[in-house]
């Protein structure tokens, strides 16, 4: 079923794009990550430009992240004094994400930053979740014994002014932590199209030291926002956003969280962890191979 | 008609030399982008009007006809590629002023066996005789390598072709050729031009336009986040938000 998208200027196969978004949902419900870091290579493989496919997965990240951030309501697991700090960091980074864009477009290297961020990020987050879940699968069959961790935040964290009680996180850090934060994945919203949970929830748990019941939730209410204005500033700046594009990917990603998320109450965490690790550094894999090995197209040619 | 076929009899006394004339056509004028467009295939066809109304003979050589599809042309940037520290980056450039973002062409035979270099140079005929200005002053070798990479990146995407033998020419007098345009062309104003080609020589040229745009509702998409792009991101983010929160509902009632 070929369909024409506006933005992008060419036809794709709608099936084809709603079966990637109910993958990318699959994986986003049964993970807690909105799966931008997914969608967005996925697209470029698929032959939408870069710009486009960023774009339009940080607005198909939105509509992920909400039913995840309304369970979290419920539960009381988002704190929404830490969120709202986020939020403000999200949007200033959007903004400086933006111009990033543009004056990377203009030199030609956005393609080559975008490869290596994914690369880095991926690589090292992946990496440590691989540590992480392979630990916690010897501790749960019992060839180890549990290590107990102490809660804490990062001495530099400590070291900054103007200390704020955050009472649902239970903490008493400077907002200049998570602003900071927030301002870094709303850059990289912007540059790659991801959410940033990725990013957001392990640094929330080992730098700002917030306790697992709100990280998720928290993290999940930081993304839809940022992408929200991620998509506002892409829409007025790049003017990339496909709305044709974002609705098949919305159609797939929202049915596949939900079905995620069923199967993700019955499986092991550790083991779901693991798994997406082993995801994540398959996409790090694929990015460094496009970077290191001599790609396809020597010449690349933009409008100018 | 009629009076193309007047002129072609007046021809030869009017000019006191026999020389063809051509009558052509396009079957499409307006291509309109819908969203089950998928890329449209268009039919240039037409007459040669030859000096006494008859068309050549055992002995006599018959004309060719080749046809040339343009797209608009565009301001481009052509970067390359090359290993710095490991890693492929887009390291020199070359910046275009104008180029053509398609184009097309379709011969009675092949065109390097119809004119020579000058006179291809002269009309565009061919990937490797397009006029490409580039703005910035670099040696004749860069530029043929960035101008090579160009066209290479393009024809491989299917925007640049060339099409030997597809125009068929039927006793001598009526021509027709079928070239596709496809899907990832940009909308604007296309070119359809008629060469008559005789001992290596272009004895008639003609140039129809034709309209590719986008209509309905993809227009409506296009324009609008072109110029309201502050209501379009606003409709982007809740339709989004729409979906995600719809699903969650309808799923929680199952």
């Amino acid at each position: 079923m070929d369909l024409y998208l506006p933005i992008a200027n060419l036809s794709v196969n709608a099936l084809v794009i709603v079966a990637l978004g109910l993958g990318v949902g699959l994986l986003s419900g049964m993970f807690g990550v909105g799966g931008g870091f997914l969608t967005t290579p996925l697209l470029i493989f698929y032959g939408i430009p870069p710009t486009v496919a960023a774009a339009s997965a940080a607005s198909q990240v939105t509509g992920a992240s909400v039913s995840g951030v309304f369970a979290h309501f419920r539960r009381k697991g988002v704190d929404v004094q830490m969120g709202a700090v986020l939020v403000a960091g999200g949007i200033l980074g959007s903004l400086l994400g933006g111009w990033l864009f543009k004056l990377l477009q203009a030199s030609g290297q956005i393609d080559v930053v975008i490869g290596v961020l994914y690369v880095v990020l991926l690589g090292s987050i992946g990496g440590l979740m691989a540590k992480e879940s392979v630990g916690a699968i010897r501790v749960s069959r019992g060839a180890r014994p549990p290590r107990a961790r102490k809660r804490r935040h990062h001495p530099l964290v400590a070291s900054l002014p103007f200390r704020w009680r955050f009472y649902a996180s239970g903490l008493y850090i400077s907002p200049l932590a998570p602003l900071l934060l927030g301002v870094f994945t709303g850059v990289l919203t912007m540059l790659l199209g991801v959410g940033g949970g990725f990013i957001l929830v392990p640094a929330m748990l080992y730098i700002l030291g917030m306790g697992t019941q709100t990280v998720v939730g928290t993290s999940l209410f930081q993304t839809l926002f940022t992408t929200a204005v991620a998509t506002m500033v892409h829409a007025t700046t790049t003017k990339a956003v496909d709305i044709v594009l974002a609705i098949l990917l919305l159609l797939g990603s929202v049915v596949g969280a939900q079905l995620g998320a069923r199967f993700a109450a019955k499986a092991k965490p550790e083991y779901l962890r693991l798994l997406l690790a082993v995801i994540v550094l398959l996409v790090a894999a694929r990015m460094l191979a496009g970077l290191a090995w001599r790609p396809d197209e020597i010449y690349s040619v933009t409008a100018a | 008609m009629r009076r193309a076929g007047a002129l072609a009899l007046l021809a030869p006394l009017l000019m006191g030399q026999a020389k063809p004339e051509l009558v052509p056509d396009v079957s499409q004028r307006d291509i309109e982008i819908a969203y089950s467009f998928t890329g449209a295939e268009l039919l240039l066809f037409g007459a040669i009007l030859y000096p006494g109304g008859r068309a050549p003979g055992e002995g006599e050589r018959p004309a060719d006809i080749v046809v040339v599809i343009k797209g608009p042309t565009e301001s481009v940037v052509v970067r390359e590629k090359s290993k710095v520290a490991g890693i492929w980056v887009n390291a020199a450039q070359m910046h275009y002023r104008s180029a053509p973002s398609f184009y097309a062409m379709a011969s009675s035979r092949p065109i390097r066996q119809l004119v020579d270099e000058r006179t291809r140079a002269i009309y565009e005929l061919g990937l490797d005789s397009l006029q490409l200005s580039p703005a910035s002053g670099a040696t004749p070798q860069i530029q043929q390598r960035f101008d090579s990479g160009l066209v290479d990146l393009k024809r491989r995407n299917g925007l640049f072709y060339e099409a030997p033998g597809a125009v068929e020419i039927t006793g001598g007098v009526l021509y027709r050729a079928r070239l596709t345009i496809p899907a990832r062309v940009p909308v604007g104003r296309f070119t359809a031009e008629t060469f008559l080609i005789r001992d290596g020589r272009v004895l008639a040229a003609a140039v129809r336009p034709i309209e590719i745009r986008k209509s309905g509702f993809e227009r409506f998409v296009a324009t609008s986040a072109d110029r309201n792009a502050v209501a379009y991101g606003l409709v982007a983010v809740g339709v989004s938000f729409l979906f995600g929160w719809g699903a969650g509902a309808l799923w929680r009632r199952f």
